[in-house]
């Protein structure tokens, strides 16, 4: 079955591949991104995390997954010697790290009510369990950030999470933390690996660095890039185009798999 | 009417990459790009307009055939929108309803991406894209319209 939900200032499409009763889970997972939005959103002025920005409450006063989120994050900034970072902006704002990790655990309540084949995509950041077919993978398109409607390459895969950060839609909006401007180096960044909370957060950072992000994924493991530069360019991590759950096929000059 | 224009289109478009891609061999008709080719009817060679235009109409509409319109979406160079023909689950061709045309960039970027999206999207499908990867977009823009056509289209 297919559902759209908009929430958290985006819009989330589910994906599952079981022929029946799977309306209670999805309906259960979309109830999830609601709470989520709710705790998390600086729209809402009375949201948990804006009473938090503004000191009228403390940390111990928020839902619990607050400090998970805050935890997170500092790990992601540290792991990216400061490239992530919650403030970028001045405000509190931890968008960047709860979008991943609402998509993620929405994988995971469906997973838990029996429907393991599926895929969540929110914004263009997806998590996906299983397969899409009994005798077929996952494909994920990979958009082109510089050709709207185009594709850049196509990564396959069962039990992936897929993360894109770039320009496309919304402009420079991604700031280098030391240097205080936007990041143009790259035009997107996709990363792949298991987990979307960390993958998302990973793919931010990594836009932030620019071309230096390739030997950071590099030293990552069980994650792999795939960048289109500012001019164009494109360049992936070297376990991108290799077989396993990353494998990717590039669409042009590259055979396609059946 | 509008598949005749595709067709010209395209036909036009495969012109131009020939002469810029081979300025000495005007008369190299029997080598087109795949932008071309991709076009499905088997009359890929053939670089006359006229006789392209009613050759290409065998991967449109027909009956039996289910037609989805993509939400316009709102890129930064302006408005793209796309409709897939779909026939037995498949997508089977893609028309370009909307692209951006405002300025000179626009079109140079449309004379590149049009052909290439109409490529692109074709053989992506045939090789059964489930979903797709993309910058951040907003509830406004998830009119970013190959998702939001395959939601649509439930494939």
């Amino acid at each position: 079955m297919r559902h759209v939900e908009h929430a958290m200032g985006t819009v989330f499409s589910f994906d599952v591949r079981h022929p029946h009763g799977t309306g209670q889970a999805v309906a259960e997972a979309v109830a999830w991104l609601h709470r989520v939005d709710g705790i998390f959103s600086t729209y809402r002025p009375d949201s948990p995390v804006s009473r938090l920005d503004r000191g009228e409450i403390g940390l111990a006063d928020c839902p619990p997954e607050v400090a998970d989120i805050l935890d997170l994050c500092d790990s992601v900034a540290e792991i990216s010697h400061g490239y992530f970072t919650v403030r970028p902006w001045g405000r509190l704002e931890l968008s960047a790290m709860v979008k991943g990790w609402a998509i993620e655990q929405a994988s995971l309540i469906l997973t838990r009510s029996g429907a393991v084949n599926h895929c969540v995509n929110g914004g263009g950041d997806l998590q996906l369990t299983g397969t899409a077919a009994p005798d077929r993978p996952w494909r994920v398109g990979i958009a082109h950030p510089l050709r709207p409607g185009d594709l850049a390459t196509v990564v396959a895969g069962c039990d992936l999470a897929v993360a894109t950060s770039g320009t496309a839609e919304r402009g420079p909006h991604i700031l280098d933390p030391h240097t205080g401007r936007p990041a143009t180096e790259l035009a997107s960044i996709t990363l792949v690996g298991e987990s979307l909370t960390m993958i998302d957060a990973y793919a931010t950072a990594a836009f932030a660095m620019g071309g230096a992000a390739r030997m950071w994924v590099e030293r990552l493991e069980g994650v792999e890039a795939f960048a289109v530069t500012a001019s164009g360019g494109t360049w992936c991590t070297s376990g991108f185009g290799g077989e396993g759950e990353a494998a990717a096929e590039f669409r042009r000059g590259a055979k396609t798999r059946p | 009417m509008r598949r005749v224009i595709l067709a010209v289109l395209v036909t036009t478009v495969g012109l131009v990459l020939l002469l810029s891609f081979k300025p000495h061999e005007i008369t190299a008709s029997a080598d087109p790009p795949s932008a071309v080719s991709q076009n499905g009817s088997g009359s890929a060679g053939n670089t006359d307009a006229s006789a392209g235009s009613t050759k290409n109409t065998g991967s449109s509409a027909t009956s039996g055939d289910k037609v989805v319109t993509g939400d316009a979406a709102d890129t930064r160079w302006g408005p793209v929108q796309v409709e897939l023909v779909l026939s037995g689950g498949k997508v089977t061709n893609i028309k370009v309803l909307q692209a951006p045309d405002g300025n000179n960039r626009d079109i140079e970027i449309n004379n590149q991406a049009l052909p290439i999206l109409k490529e692109e999207a074709l053989s992506a499908q045939s090789a059964q894209i489930d979903t797709v990867s993309g910058a951040t977009y907003t509830s406004d823009g998830y009119t970013q319209s190959l998702q939001s056509a395959l939601d649509k289209a439930g494939l």
